[in-house]
């Protein structure tokens, strides 16, 4: 019998729980999933005094409005999201990197991210959660992990196993950094484009699609022209990749994607550059930049060592 | 033979083993894969073998493109392997309601939907790879004279379980699923089946797939509808 839960009283617009993800499964064609912006995702986790990579609750843009029942708490909101703490008496306007307590009856509404897409919630409390190859992150694509694989949804019940015992507030200062220029490695199949493709490449303004999801980012701008082929021999892909289909628009792999591919590879985006990636709302104005990869590995391990700091602050 | 080796990113191996798609080039893909998940080499998180690459992906916090290069460089893959590849039989309808694409592919290699099959079914076919979907598999070769290409425009939903065919290949959809494959028919058959997590896919890359054509009832009684 569980006493401790949420009511979802709004799902939101993709609401789903995330955590580290899964590895070793490419070859059965099961990506990484897991929680897009990793740092937001342990910083939410270490705010409420959790285990860095526990199960977190994922939103985009709107995000879900839930009631709670049962015994004290804390929670905290990371990302840049707008959300309000309804108690019994009076609502107040939320901080995001606070850890705040939450009592019986109290309610929680996020009401958006801002000027960005993902956003996480964290509970200081293990959650009762269905794990597939030790990860509960959901892939709403092949309906895999805790919530029969689906989004969250209003009705639904959060139930909660053990609240964690140390229930001090936690606070760290934070802001988002805004990211304009990707930087990419070049791909594998860079030669197949024209001098004038590779050029409207690293040089023009793509603006992102408002067709982007957890599996991909879709961006539109001036045609990138292929003068190979348009089709290569399906192959493995990774997160960040950057595929160029026919009508030369380039399509960024995201947590979520389909394992394998056969469209051209222009570049691939550096792992320290993901977590600021897919924070680029539709409408975003964007450029690739091209980098070495010894400075993609330098710039990485100081990205790294950014997040342990700032870890530690809490 | 592995060709070249270059960094997909930063963080992953991209293992070329030549331009040909053939049985011979991807069993050697294959040996790499097994080789390396038996070794268990530290970093690495995944590896996707297709037809004639492999792909290895790696923490960047544990480890670096140059390291597992040149453990992949100096990897000893004539150790034994455990060969436990199977031989499945896949029962597809393909009639009517089910056979999407027949009409298409009638004008497109302009035989009748009856020789069609009967080359469909002729052959024994070879599973290269498995993904883009969890347990798609990637099968070949089909005869010379099915070969085509892919719709112009992808269908937004593939029903689970259609048989396609494009090129040189054909595949099974394990979900409903966006797709521009030419679909012939449907299986009754669970390929993919997240329940069993140490071994979802009924279909593994080596294994041999035979189809059996089965009628609508032969379908709808099937244990697994």
């Amino acid at each position: 019998m569980t006493s401790n839960y949420f009511e979802i009283l709004r799902g939101g617009i993709n609401t789903t729980f995330q955590d580290k993800g899964r590895e070793n499964l490419y070859h059965i064609g099961i990506p990484f999933s897991g929680v897009m912006d990793n740092r937001n995702f342990l910083l939410a986790n270490k705010l409420v005094g959790n285990h860095l990579t526990a199960p977190v609750i994922e939103f985009a843009y709107q995000g879900p409005h839930l009631r709670y029942t049962g015994d004290q708490l804390n929670f905290v909101i990371t990302g840049d999201v707008i959300f309000k703490i309804k108690k019994k008496d009076y609502e107040i306007d939320g901080d995001c990197y606070h850890s705040y307590h939450l009592e019986n009856g109290d309610e929680i509404n996020i009401i958006s991210t801002n000027k960005s897409v993902y956003g996480y919630f964290a509970i200081g409390s293990e959650i009762d959660l269905k794990f597939q190859w030790n990860s509960c992150s959901i892939n709403t694509k092949a309906n895999i992990g805790s919530n029969n694989g689906k989004k969250l949804d209003r009705g639904q019940k959060i139930n909660l196993l053990k609240i964690n015992s140390d229930k001090t507030l936690k606070k760290v200062n934070y802001i988002n950094s805004k990211i304009e220029n990707i930087r990419v490695i070049k791909g594998t199949n860079f030669d197949y484009f024209s001098d004038e493709g590779k050029k409207i490449f690293f040089e023009k303004e793509f603006i992102v699609s408002k067709l982007s999801d957890r599996m991909g980012m879709r961006l539109e701008g001036q045609k990138i022209e292929n003068v190979v082929n348009t089709n290569i021999k399906s192959e493995g892909l990774v997160k960040g990749v950057i595929q160029v289909p026919a009508d030369g628009n380039p399509i960024i792999m995201l947590s979520d994607h389909g394992t394998v591919g056969g469209y051209p590879k222009i570049g691939v985006v550096v792992s320290v550059d993901y977590d600021r990636l897919v924070q680029l709302a539709p409408g975003s104005k964007v450029k690739f930049q091209e980098i070495e990869l010894s400075d993609a590995e330098t710039l990485f391990k100081l990205y790294e060592m950014e997040t342990k700091n700032l870890l530690n602050q809490i | 033979m592995l060709k070249n080796i270059s960094n997909l990113g930063d963080a992953a191996l991209y293992c070329d083993f030549g331009i040909q798609v053939n049985k011979a080039t991807n069993l050697e893909v294959i040996k790499y894969f097994n080789t390396i998940r038996e070794k268990k080499i530290k970093g690495v998180n995944n590896l996707t073998p297709s037809y004639n690459k492999l792909i290895i992906s790696f923490d960047l916090r544990v480890t670096n493109f140059n390291e597992i290069k040149n453990k992949i460089e100096n990897l000893d893959t004539t150790i034994e392997q455990n060969k436990n590849n199977k031989k499945i039989e896949v029962p597809v309808c393909c009639e009517e309601n089910f056979a999407l694409d027949k009409s298409r592919l009638e004008k497109k290699l302009n035989l009748s939907y009856q020789e069609i099959l009967t080359k469909f079914f002729d052959k024994k076919y070879f599973c290269y790879m498995t993904g883009f979907i969890a347990g798609m598999p990637f099968l070949g070769d089909i005869d010379e004279n099915l070969r085509t290409q892919r719709l112009e425009t992808p269908r937004v939903k593939v029903p689970q379980g259609s048989v396609g065919i494009t090129e040189q290949f054909a595949n099974i959809y394990t979900f409903d699923s966006p797709g521009g494959w030419n679909i012939i028919g449907n299986t009754p058959l669970k390929v993919f089946d997240d329940s069993k997590e140490r071994d979802p896919n009924l279909i593994n890359p080596g294994d041999t797939i035979i189809f059996k054509k089965i009628s609508r009832q032969e379908y709808e009684n099937s244990n697994d509808k």
